[in-house]
């Protein structure tokens, strides 16, 4: 394995996992844009990933796709051996696990351990190098149960029941688990989504989440802004202060982000109310799970790589970081 | 304490004024005495004491948590409570509360307990709460509650309950003490509004607008305007009924502790408004050395008579159990002049009225400020017809401050700011040239740019680091900000010998190449004016 510009490269088999650039042969763990990009000659990704890049456009016609459900092993030439384990992050997410010469490479993606209702929970795969994310590796990142976090929302929906609450939610994952958390809390009432939250949700349906009912806010005729009083409405976390936003009655501007445990990063959002929603491991998680895969070997993509790099060594575990560029940190 | 805590949460998260006082009035209508007493103390910056030192909790958490990781985290969330309440690592084994004690029993377990007691009571708190009471009791305990609501609008809060104006609260606030229940009391309808006749308060002070050259100018006529020196030291309310004598700051906090050569000397009965000096053997002292005597609980009497405390009077409020606010500033004086004539007072001097026939004589009299190497920051041109309200009225007095010193400097360090700031590189240390070529450090500046400014700046700290130390990040020695500052001191504190007043980013001079940035000659040559 090496680091290159485009990206984690695995040298025998010639393929980059989650490139940056377009390259010939890639491996991408799930479908969020810092992952997943347009442009690659043959792709292998889980069918539920294929499907995600296809609604978002980063499939040609020309791309050679090889859709590998969980645990699917395929012959990447050379004597390695590719498969998937889930990830615990969104619908589709992938560890790519690499096996070569009796050694075995677990490159996780990004990956959760919370309970998560919208996708199929991580898997721990005992490896000798496991390849990490650092996106919250702070002990101050420590996420609460999603539960509790609903319930907030739940209770501001009764204390508040004349203003509208704008949630800003990122389109693929984040939508569809907040949704799937307040159902399974009991709220009934439909979700009022923005136009960019509307394919992937039917996608996510498409693969048998229920969601109950929801309706596109641009079918509410605009006279009827009472209609979103007291409700929920889904929207990408830029709408909720913007101009969109305007067209609601009193709006309650509300953030879902595993970002949002930060009050100061609430304040920058100008949001309200602050959901710490994560779909990334936090703190105690990570080194958890480093230490469950049993790696000898952790090495460390993106987020706080420092901090993560300096634990896992004081608990006597090999870690290095990757220095990978490209990640962005807004992004989850 | 949950109650308290999930208040603070809602406030902090509230942007508009007016919801936030809705927010605190429900819950001063919910919650009963003596709690909602404290929580106003607290929000309002009126508590008297801390629960626990800063330090108390940085030691326990250093206990509990390697200090690498907890520089990261501080340096990431940007600020030391937050820090905690978030990252706190339980005790290995936790007593449990059935319920958290509410906010009075915690503010008086705290204060009936020793330092050890003080420090397992926190534990024991701090292991059975969610991140944002531990938040609520880290900022309430050290005093240091930021959350956007001030002590105006507190009172503002308490008017409305009332159906009064802020006028009435403000009468009253200054002689009352936390928890209020008197407050309440009055506002409940239980009681009548509370009697402070024989105590002495403080009174919020008038203030000045600073001067519109253009617009304000032409108002001004010999006539109808006097000019005083605007001296650079505190502005304070001397309060004296003959027996007792209080001194508060411009915000009514009561530092009498802090100068008791000055209460003690008083032997006039009235309220006096005036800038507090030094002055030793006769001459003023400038305001570093002003500094060596703030905030000194109980000062040394070698430094008392190294450095005894001054008053030059501006304004007189009251005399003798008259209220004078009412009267024109033309009559106050007289009465303030005469006062100190008949009742001389060795610590009170009056403040001088400047002469002047026009408007260009004031500018020569600002010229003239300039030249007092920061002693005088400028002057104070007031309406002889003003009456004495508190508050910035209009066109009744203004400022008018002497040019600031410039000077170019260049960026050195930056380090991410605090609360709202945190995400930025915002706050900035910038040096000056010597002879050798070495920069070396001058001050420091966390304001004077847009926010549009601060992202530029903060995107060429990210684009031209150099090593680290902590979290203080070294830049490539390339951009200079034309710094602007009251006035210089030499200092033995900084390498460079020299300490700003006030300074701040005039502006940023992207245009400049840092080679050409100002030596250190150039301020000395300016502070031995």
């Amino acid at each position: 394995m090496q680091v290159r510009p485009e990206g984690l490269y695995c040298a025998p088999a010639d393929i980059y996992i989650d490139p940056h650039h377009p390259v010939d042969r890639a491996i991408i763990t799930h479908g969020h844009a810092d992952h997943a990009r347009s442009g690659h000659g043959e792709v292998f990704a889980t069918p539920e990933t294929l499907a995600i890049m296809r609604t978002r456009y980063y499939l040609k016609d020309e791309t050679a796709e090889t859709g590998l459900p969980y645990g699917q092993r395929v012959d990447l030439g050379n004597g390695v051996t590719l498969w998937f384990a889930s990830a615990g992050h969104i619908l589709g997410s992938a560890q790519a696990v690499l096996e070569y010469d009796g050694s075995r490479v677990v490159a996780a993606g990004d990956y959760k351990r919370h309970p998560d209702p919208s996708c199929v929970s991580f898997e721990v795969v005992p490896c000798d190098v496991f390849i990490t994310e650092a996106t919250f590796a702070l002990p101050v990142f420590q996420h609460p149960p999603l539960e509790i976090e609903v319930e907030k929302l739940l209770r501001s929906l009764k204390t508040l029941p004349h203003r509208t609450h704008i949630v800003g939610v990122y389109a693929l994952g984040k939508c569809q688990r907040v949704m799937k958390t307040l159902r399974l809390a009991g709220y009934e009432e439909p979700f009022y989504l923005h136009g960019a939250l509307k394919k992937l949700t039917q996608l996510y349906e498409s693969y048998g989440q229920d969601f109950g009912e929801w309706i596109m806010v641009s079918d509410i005729p605009r006279a009827d802004k009472h209609v979103f009083q007291g409700k929920i409405v889904l929207c990408p976390p830029a709408q909720i202060n913007d101009r969109w936003s305007r067209r609601f009655e009193d709006p309650l501007p509300t953030v879902a982000s595993g970002w949002m445990q930060i009050r100061a990063r609430a304040r920058q959002k100008r949001a309200e109310m602050a959901l710490v929603v994560s779909d990334h491991a936090d703190w105690g998680d990570l080194i958890r799970t480093c230490e469950e895969t049993g790696a000898k070997d952790i090495w460390i993509t993106h987020g706080r790589v420092e901090a993560l790099q300096y634990a896992l060594k004081k608990r006597g575990i090999n870690a290095k970081a990757l220095n990978m560029i490209g990640r962005d940190e807004s992004v989850e | 304490m949950d109650e308290f805590a999930q208040l603070l949460d809602d406030l902090y998260f509230t942007n508009s004024n007016l919801a936030k006082e809705i927010i605190l009035t429900n819950y001063l209508r919910q919650v009963s005495d003596p709690d909602r007493g404290w929580t106003i103390a607290a929000i309002a910056g009126t508590l008297s004491f801390d629960l626990f030192k800063r330090n108390v909790i940085k030691s326990l958490m250093m206990e509990r948590m390697d200090p690498f990781l907890f520089d990261m985290s501080k340096d990431y969330v940007g600020e030391m409570s937050e820090t905690i309440a978030l990252a706190w690592p339980q005790s290995p084994e936790p007593v449990r509360l059935n319920r958290l004690p509410e906010l009075h029993e915690v503010i008086a377990e705290f204060q009936s307990r020793n330092k050890a007691g003080i420090r397992d009571y926190l534990v024991l708190l701090l292991d059975n709460m969610t991140p944002s009471q531990r938040w609520a009791l880290l900022k309430l305990g050290t005093r240091g509650l930021r959350i956007g609501m001030s002590a105006r609008s507190v009172k503002l809060t308490l008017a409305k309950m009332k159906a009064v104006e802020i006028d009435v609260i403000e009468s009253i606030w200054h002689g009352l003490i936390p928890p209020y229940l008197d407050l309440f009391a009055w506002i409940d309808g239980r009681a009548d509004l509370p009697d402070l006749s024989d105590k002495l308060t403080f009174s919020p002070v008038m203030l000045a607008h600073p001067i519109d050259e253009d617009k304000d100018l032409p108002r001004i006529s010999p006539e109808t305007h006097i000019a005083e020196w605007k001296w650079d030291g505190i502005r304070v309310q001397l309060s004296s009924n003959g027996a007792e004598t209080k001194i508060f700051s411009r915000k009514g906090e009561d530092i009498t502790h802090s100068f008791p050569d000055l209460a003690g000397s008083v032997t006039l009965q009235g309220v006096i408004d005036g800038e507090l000096l030094v002055k030793t053997g006769g001459e003023l002292g400038s305001f570093n050395d002003l500094q060596q005597r703030l905030n000194k609980k109980k000062p040394t009497k070698a430094l008392i008579e190294k450095l005894p405390a001054h008053i030059i009077a501006y304004d007189i409020l009251e005399l003798e159990n008259d209220s004078l606010r009412q009267e024109t500033l033309l009559v106050r004086r007289e009465r303030l002049g005469e006062a100190l004539s008949e009742t001389p007072q060795s610590r009170i001097d009056i403040s001088e009225i400047l002469p002047f026939e026009s408007i260009e004589d004031l500018h020569y009299l600002r010229e003239q400020a300039a030249q007092t190497g920061g002693l005088i920051e400028g002057l104070m041109i007031k309406d002889v017809s003003s009456i004495y309200v508190s508050g910035r009225p209009k066109h009744a007095w203004y400022k008018w401050k002497r040019d600031p010193f410039l000077l170019d400097a260049v960026l050195m360090y930056a380090r991410r700011g605090t609360g709202k700031r945190s995400s930025y590189y915002s706050d900035y240390t910038f040096g000056l040239w010597n002879e050798d070529g070495e920069l070396l450090p001058i001050g420091k500046a966390y304001f004077g740019f847009t926010d549009e400014e601060l992202k530029e700046i903060d995107k060429w700290v990210r684009n031209h680091k150099l090593q680290r130390f902590g979290p203080v990040q070294e830049v490539e020695k390339g951009l200079v900000f034309e710094v602007a500052f009251d006035s210089a001191q030499e200092s033995k504190r900084h390498k460079s010998g020299y300490a700003l007043r006030f300074p701040r980013i005039h502006r940023i001079r992207w245009d400049k190449p840092a080679a050409e940035a100002d030596k250190l000659s150039s301020l000395e040559a300016l502070i031995c004016t």
